[in-house]
């Protein structure tokens, strides 16, 4: 949480850097993490509480199957021993355990994510970089409770009364929406229990390794010289540009489309005085890519980087 | 093209170096994904033993990448697989058995002497609302009403007669059911319990008002009782589960409390920090009071009806409290080194 970022060059500007962060590993080295919104955090515990219903539902079938079996075997169906007694135990330990285990048991697992989080894509991570403990995990799950469950019966208990007229039961929901409303608060969008825990929610990365950005340049054309050969830039016309020139053009040539290519290989020409051509754009741009990522690399050799074109030369 | 013609023909540096690499990353990336989908036994003890090397070479590839190489996706690509192998490396590692293995082991009683100032505290407050729900009711008995809800006393309220109250100490009107009723007394006290703990959020007060409020129902029960003479009955009808359960609620409360205070006095440390140190040792509290009520529900719900006497309640009541006693004080104490 190192205020560099005007300093450190590899430090991620996302589309929203409100919730960029650094996270320092126990190695030393500093990560790019980007906090979970709140809107992806309703969105996951929505999901959740969906989730948690569908297997109350299930479970409440089950022990009602349970119990048809042992009243066709003869039980008595009102008395609390025997079979009868043993399916109400079921269910009654059963939901204590759905209820408060089911987020524990899967931010245990190795995605440290509920089904919902998966689902949006987020995870719990120690805020300060150390491992995730189990005590982490039970502490910031016990706080649930307190945000969301007791403002959810106080809401449905005061309704069933009728008595949320009451400026006393108005005063106890604001209090319980205090904590429900407690992440909007903070710019970590830490609820209590990570408050507690020392944990905060995180959005998974998943990028694939993409190709070298521009192979042609390795190939030999059929005349024995590489293909890119009859491209030779001058120093002059490699100074046009600096790294965010760079990445766009790593980003045209990733994504290939041939409109672009053309775009972009013209746009070039003007800039360096060149005649364009045609037909040939993708070699050239791979040309002209590779020959200003060697120059922009070798001046980041010795300390000096250059921006954007706007920057003054290194 | 092999690797090795692809190497000689790259033309930047920072290609090359991402070729010589690769390799290791991509089977990273592998073992990686497999046991973020939870196939990790699917892995050879090579890959297991493989992760953290390749993590750290991971780390130092992506330092060196951003130090020298302007390739922007292939930084991203370093960047994220260095966070999703981070959080393998660094996960929860532990598996459940281990865990409740070092959490009986002392990890338990370690972390309920760390709270000891908080369990006094807990203690005097408990102690403190029975009083006053006994002074209260002594004073004016329409305080029961208000202090102990409708559905807890049909026969136990005040003017009740001696018969009536000894009815609802002894006798086995209650035997039918006895594992339903545990079940419901166990989820219904650890609710109970783990609202106490996660009230200490807001800096402990309303933990230590619960305490007195539930402690303040137990004092003006107790006088009711008082008042025909079965005091002393009462308590051992108490204490079979009472020990344990009250220990169980104590422990909660000043859980609560540690949680509250080291947020209001964090003392040197951040705020932040304070809270979490003090949370993750109060959680490991919560785990054994829940564990410590479902012992209360049961002593409740089988214990104290098949034992009909006040001697044999006090004596498995002072049983549990001694045992539970033995194992905070003196399970799992580091032996000091000598000069540390």
């Amino acid at each position: 949480m190192s205020d560099s970022s005007a300093v450190e060059p590899w430090i991620r500007r996302s589309t929203n850097p409100k919730f960029d962060r650094i996270l320092v590993t126990p190695e030393g080295v500093p990560l790019n993490v980007t906090v979970a919104t709140a809107g992806a955090r309703v969105g996951a515990l929505l999901l959740d509480l969906v989730l948690i219903q569908l297997i109350s539902i299930v479970i409440a079938l089950l022990c009602r199957a349970l119990a048809f079996f042992f009243v066709m075997g003869g039980a008595d169906f009102f008395g609390s021993d025997g079979p009868m007694g043993f399916v109400r135990i079921v269910y009654l330990i059963s939901n204590f355990l759905l209820l408060n285990g089911y987020f524990i048991f899967f931010e245990l697992g190795h995605r440290s994510a509920t089904w919902g989080k998966r689902a949006v894509g987020i995870r719990v991570a120690s805020r300060d970089g150390s491992r995730l403990t189990a005590e982490a995990i039970i502490a910031r799950n016990i706080v649930r409770t307190v945000e969301l469950f007791l403002p959810l019966a106080f809401l449905s208990s005061a309704e069933a009364s009728g008595t949320m007229s009451d400026l006393t039961a108005w005063a106890g929901f604001l209090w319980v929406l205090m904590f429900l409303l407690f992440p909007l608060f903070n710019k970590d969008r830490l609820r209590g229990g990570d408050v507690i825990a020392g944990t905060w929610v995180i959005q998974n990365v998943r990028k694939n390794l993409g190709a070298i950005v521009a192979p042609s340049v390795a190939k030999i054309s059929v005349d024995g010289a590489p293909l890119t050969a009859r491209y030779q830039f001058s120093d002059a016309d490699l100074s046009v540009y600096g790294e965010y020139e760079l990445q766009a053009l790593e980003n045209v040539l990733r994504s290939d489309h041939d409109d672009a290519l053309e775009k972009v290989a013209a746009s070039i020409c003007q800039k360096i005085g060149w005649e364009p051509g045609s037909g040939d754009e993708r070699i050239f741009l791979e040309a002209y890519y590779t020959a200003l990522r060697a120059r922009l690399e070798r001046s980041m050799k010795f300390g000096k980087r250059r921006k954007d074109k706007f920057s003054a030369h290194e | 093209m092999s690797t090795e013609q692809a190497l000689s023909a790259a033309v930047l540096r920072s290609d090359r170096f991402r070729l010589e690499r690769e390799a290791d990353w991509i089977r990273l990336e592998d073992i990686v994904t497999k046991m973020e989908k939870g196939k990790s036994r699917r892995l050879s003890d090579d890959d297991v033993l493989a992760l953290p090397t390749l993590y750290r070479t991971l780390l130092s590839s992506l330092s060196i990448a951003r130090e020298n190489s302007l390739d922007a996706g292939l930084i991203d690509y370093l960047e994220g697989l260095a966070l999703r192998s981070y959080f393998l490396v660094y996960g929860t590692q532990t598996s459940f058995a281990r865990w409740l293995g070092s959490f009986f082991g002392g990890g338990w009683s370690r972390a309920v002497r760390a709270i000891q100032f908080d369990i006094w505290i807990a203690l005097f407050v408990m102690i403190a609302g029975a009083v006053i729900g006994y002074i209260l009711v002594a004073g004016d008995s329409d305080w029961f009403y208000a202090l102990v809800p409708g559905n807890f006393s049909e026969v136990r309220v005040p003017g009740a007669s001696e018969e009536a109250l000894r009815g609802t100490l002894f006798g086995a009107q209650n035997e039918d059911g006895l594992g339903v009723f545990a079940a419901f007394l166990f989820s219904n006290n650890a609710q109970v319990a783990i609202v106490a703990f996660a009230l200490g959020f807001a800096f402990a007060i309303p933990s230590i008002l619960l305490l007195i409020h539930n402690m303040a129902l137990l004092g003006a029960m107790l006088w009711v009782f008082a008042q025909r003479g079965l005091t002393t009955d009462f308590v051992g009808w108490l204490s079979i589960h009472g020990t344990t359960e009250l220990f169980a609620i104590l422990l909660a409360g000043a859980a609560g409390i540690h949680v509250g205070r080291s947020i209001a006095f964090p003392g040197t440390r951040s705020h932040l920090k304070a809270a979490s140190d003090a949370g993750k040792r109060a959680a490991l509290v919560m785990a054994g009071v829940i564990l410590m009520l479902i012992c209360a529900g049961l002593l409740e719900g089988f214990a104290r009806q098949l034992i009909d006497n006040t001697a044999g309640r006090f004596g498995v009541g002072g049983g549990m409290l001694l045992l539970w006693l033995l194992y905070f004080i003196g399970f799992g104490r580091e032996r000091r080194r000598p000069g540390a």
